[in-house]
């Protein structure tokens, strides 16, 4: 891609080349902040195009081409790469666009390297209003990072070290003599793509009209600043408000690296995002979304429930879904309690809803002993005023959530013909409604905040095994998992995954309360009590499932069976329908 | 603590020959024996309290059971239904390798180990010491530090002494107690530990035994065998009446709460923090009650405000 420059700023004898979009407000109105973008190695500005015309509608994006990249000046000399003057030409593009205000600094890979040196120094102080920072850390912080792994004698930590070492051999290869500059010029513009789309699965990537002298005098920044650092770190703090954003598949970068970056930034906020090191050219509009969160917090100080989800205060990594905010239904028991259970020990905020308001607030009693916060909502998921009251109290005080788990139910058994109306109104407005609802409510919630969630519909393996004496039941749960189906295709253009769960013979109490029609009613205790030892003789726990919701939320699955019978009968109605239907003969009922 | 020729009771000698009816699978008790159980499982209380308060981060189980144990005979226990065990961190709620069932439960686990004692986990001391023939068994937990979890489990675990006492009062059978409080643990979110006991046990009986002067008795594999015996022979004579020593869960609890000392241990676990507490119920023919409230648990309830408790759940 080709950009347009729009201006050129003189640092010393280097001219750099600065591109912007959005135009600065006109006189009289209120002025736009401004955002400064930094690129990496071996980019150039063109990095950053989807993320800025992402940006440009309410902010002044501006980008530049870094000493030796893009149609900035190449300095010969390896010094001339050092950070300081790097610092240099960064103050005189902040200086030059924006005079009169502060700027919002985001930087990645070494952009952010050379960004943490700009905002942990004073030649910037009072010029930087807020730092993203993307995949590249503080030479200085990594320096001391090292030096304490090294000398603790904890074999994590110096596990830690060799991991991150693994992860950094290019450092090395950068710093041999002519290989890496040769290796550039000789199959840069070929292999650059080629590595995009291997490492990072960026399929659309073009190298830019000058990857292959961007990458061999980047080298530079390398030889000129990695041994210094690593080797004599200096105590690097600052005050200002920043955001780490932490791609979970980076492939340069540990997340161990991250530990102690509290111990030197008082004012700091974590995102983790699911994407890869080169993530402003995979996913422009994620890193623009949390850019634009981060800039407009700091801008009017109101703090969004989210982000407050995201401060960091302590060293150590966050844990998993930390930050997330989960809400589950039918959460007083069996796998809703769990999953809630299983999502507050990875640090999420959760929002147990149930029918019985003592479960719903136990639940949330036994999430907070994770530390985090918990809500109980006390909800009948088949009452659809009530669902909306819900969505409309979680709108007021969250926004959205990140994830929804439909999971209330309740279990029906016997014959079509036993089945009534009433029966069959009940199954279908708690199971199916339940579903419909909630993910409407919550999934509307989501694509109006620009959210990349996840709605987790539990369904059953009785979602695609048909049973005689089960019809209500497994229609309900099968319409459940069409309508998940029919969903994800809808939502997948708003990045909001969609996941539907079958568990098999699980225990919960669904099987103490589930109703067996046109039986008497000491009939149909004894089939709760003897479908309940069934399933207790099973012993596939509420946990299992739990921790399948949680898999399936992270590894974005679509249809999740859980159990070696919902494996099995997964396979046969697909590859032997036939036999699946003979089955569903079998009279099986306790 | 001393004690006083006065305090120690009547000793009952039971003989299982003589027993042939289940109202007289104990004989009754008389006030000076609750005295003596009383005075035993303040022994121990007593004992796991000392300990506690000279717990430290870094040392392991085995040297705090060792502690107990020292303590005890330097305190007049002459014999024990188990010896002293010190459970930390996860141990405490007896998950992992627990349970061979085809031992009839017998748990590895109990033995104390290697593992050392960090600050914030929890941990839970458990002896039964002999005292001038009365034996008590005792369960108590804490923390150096803190740990929310615990916390938690142990303000619930007044419920469960509540609700065990109210049905045994209404002479419920044990297994239906049993299974209730399987329920609340349930309701609770938790998992009743006590079933990786050996037998899934929730309680069990305590009988007297012959104070007969001598220091030490014999224990193999850490239990008392004085004490393991009147519990094989409360389980042959409960065999032939209808009756069970070992209160849980199954079939050969059902039948209403038998008269004489129970030792009840609820534990409670929730993830890796188990929490437990051990006392002494007497059930009479008609009654029951909890041989003492003057118990660390009960003193923790009060200072928190959680005594008493209106109503079992």
């Amino acid at each position: 891609m080709t950009m347009k420059v729009d201006m050129n700023v003189t640092s010393g004898d280097v001219n750099l080349a600065v591109y912007r979009w959005g135009a600065a407000a006109r006189k009289g109105t209120k002025t736009k902040p401004v955002i400064v973008l930094v690129h990496g190695y071996p980019d150039s500005a063109s990095v950053w195009a989807g993320t800025a015309e992402a940006l440009s509608q309410r902010y002044q994006v501006v980008a530049y081409d870094v000493r030796g990249a893009g149609r900035s000046s190449r300095p010969q000399d390896t010094s001339a790469y050092r950070l300081e003057h790097l610092v240099e030409d960064l103050a005189a593009v902040v200086d030059a666009v924006s005079p009169d205000q502060p700027v919002h600094l985001v930087g990645h890979d070494w952009g952010s390297i050379q960004s943490w040196e700009a905002v942990t120094t004073p030649r910037l102080a009072g010029r930087i209003a807020s730092y993203t920072s993307m995949s590249g850390p503080s030479l200085d912080h990594a320096g001391m990072w090292l030096r304490a792994r090294l000398a603790s004698r904890s074999a994590t930590d110096k596990a830690a070290v060799l991991k991150q070492l693994a992860h950094s051999w290019y450092i090395g290869a950068f710093h041999l003599p002519v290989l890496a500059p040769a290796l550039w010029k000789v199959a840069g513009n070929a292999l650059w793509p080629a590595m995009l789309a291997r490492v990072e699965g960026i399929r659309d990537a073009t190298a830019n009209p000058t990857q292959a002298e961007d990458g061999a005098h980047g080298v530079k920044l390398y030889r000129a600043n990695v041994g210094e650092r690593l080797g004599k770190p200096r105590l690097r703090t600052t005050d200002i408000p920043v955001q780490l954003v932490f791609p979970r598949g980076d492939h340069f970068m540990i997340e161990e690296i991250w530990d102690d970056l509290p111990r030197w930034v008082p004012n700091l906020w974590r995102c983790d995002v699911d994407a890869g090191h080169w993530l402003p050219v995979s996913h422009p509009q994620l890193v623009a979304d949390k850019i634009a969160r981060f800039v407009d917090f700091v801008q009017s100080g109101k703090q969004p429930a989210d982000l407050q989800r995201a401060r960091i205060t302590a060293p150590g990594r966050p844990r998993r879904h930390a930050g997330k905010l989960v809400l589950i239904t039918g959460a007083g028991s069996g796998f809703g309690r769990e999953t809630a259970l299983a999502f507050a020990e990875a640090g999420a905020d959760v929002i147990a809803v149930d029918i019985n308001k003592e479960a719903a607030e136990r639940t949330a009693t036994l999430c907070r002993l994770s530390e985090v916060s918990a809500w109980a909502r006390v909800v009948d998921v088949g009452n659809a005023r009530a669902m909306r009251s819900l969505a409309s109290w979680v709108g007021k005080e969250f926004g959205a959530v990140d994830v929804v788990v439909n999971n209330a139910g309740i279990g029906l058994a016997g014959s079509f013909f036993d089945t009534s109306d009433a029966d069959w109104d009940k199954v279908l407005k708690i199971n199916l409604g339940g579903v419909i609802q909630g993910s409407r409510l919550f999934g509307a919630q989501m694509i109006e905040s620009g959210r990349r969630g996840h709605i987790v519909n539990v369904a059953s393996m009785g979602a695609y095994t048909p049973a005689r004496f089960m019809s209500a039941y497994n229609t309900s749960k099968a319409a459940v998992r069409m309508l998940s189906d029919c969903l994800r295709a809808e939502l997948a253009e708003h990045d909001i995954h969609v996941a539907t769960i079958c568990p098999g013979l699980s225990i919960t109490n669904i099987t103490q309360s589930t109703r067996f029609v046109g039986v008497s009613e000491a009939e149909q205790q004894r089939k709760q009590s003897d479908a309940t030892r069934l399933y207790q003789r099973r012993n596939l726990k509420p946990q299992a499932i739990a921790r399948s919701i949680l898999k399936a939320v992270e590894q974005h699955s679509a249809e999740v069976p859980v159990g070696v019978e919902a494996h099995g009968s997964r396979l046969l109605s697909r590859l032997v329908p036939g036999l699946s239907r003979r089955l569903a003969q079998l009279d099986l009922e306790p | 603590m001393p004690l006083t020729n006065g305090m120690v009771g009547t000793i009952v000698v039971r003989c299982i020959n003589e027993a042939t009816t289940m109202e007289n699978a104990s004989p009754a008790l008389k006030e000076g024996d609750l005295a003596g159980f009383r005075a035993a499982q303040r022994l121990a209380y007593d004992c796991a309290e000392a300990t506690a308060s000279d717990m430290r981060p870094g040392m392991t189980e085995r040297q705090v059971a060792a502690r107990m144990k020292a303590w005890l005979v330097e305190h007049g226990a002459t014999d024990c239904f188990h010896e002293p065990f010190a459970w930390f961190g996860d141990r405490t709620a007896f998950r992992g390798l627990i349970g061979i069932k085809q031992l009839g439960g017998f748990n590895p686990a109990f033995y104390p180990g290697l593992r050392r004692l960090e600050r914030n986990m929890p941990f839970i001391l458990d002896c039964a010491p002999t005292l001038n023939g009365y034996t008590a068994d005792i369960g108590y937990c804490g923390v150096i530090g803190e740990n929310a979890t615990l916390d938690q489990l142990m303000d619930d675990l007044l419920e469960y002494r509540m609700l065990i006492l109210e049905l045994v009062r209404a002479r419920r059978p044990l297994a239906e107690i049993s299974r209730a409080v399987d329920a609340l643990c349930q309701r609770h979110g938790y998992e009743p530990r006590h079933k990786a006991y050996p037998f899934e046990t929730l309680a069990h009986r305590i009988e007297i035994l012959d104070d007969d002067g001598k220091d030490a008795h014999l224990t193999i594999a850490n239990f008392g065998v004085r004490n393991i015996s009147e519990l094989v022979r409360d389980r042959v004579r409960g065999a032939r009446e209808g009756w069970n020593p070992i209160w849980n869960s199954s079939a050969k609890s059902e039948h209403a709460p038998t008269p004489g000392l129970w030792a009840v241990e609820p534990h409670l676990g929730f993830r890796d923090v188990g929490a437990k507490w051990e006392e002494l119920l007497v059930v009479t023919e008609d009654d029951a009650f909890w041989l003492d409230d003057d118990v660390p648990q009960v003193r923790r309830w009060k200072q928190r405000g959680l005594w008493p408790l209106e109503q079992a759940a």
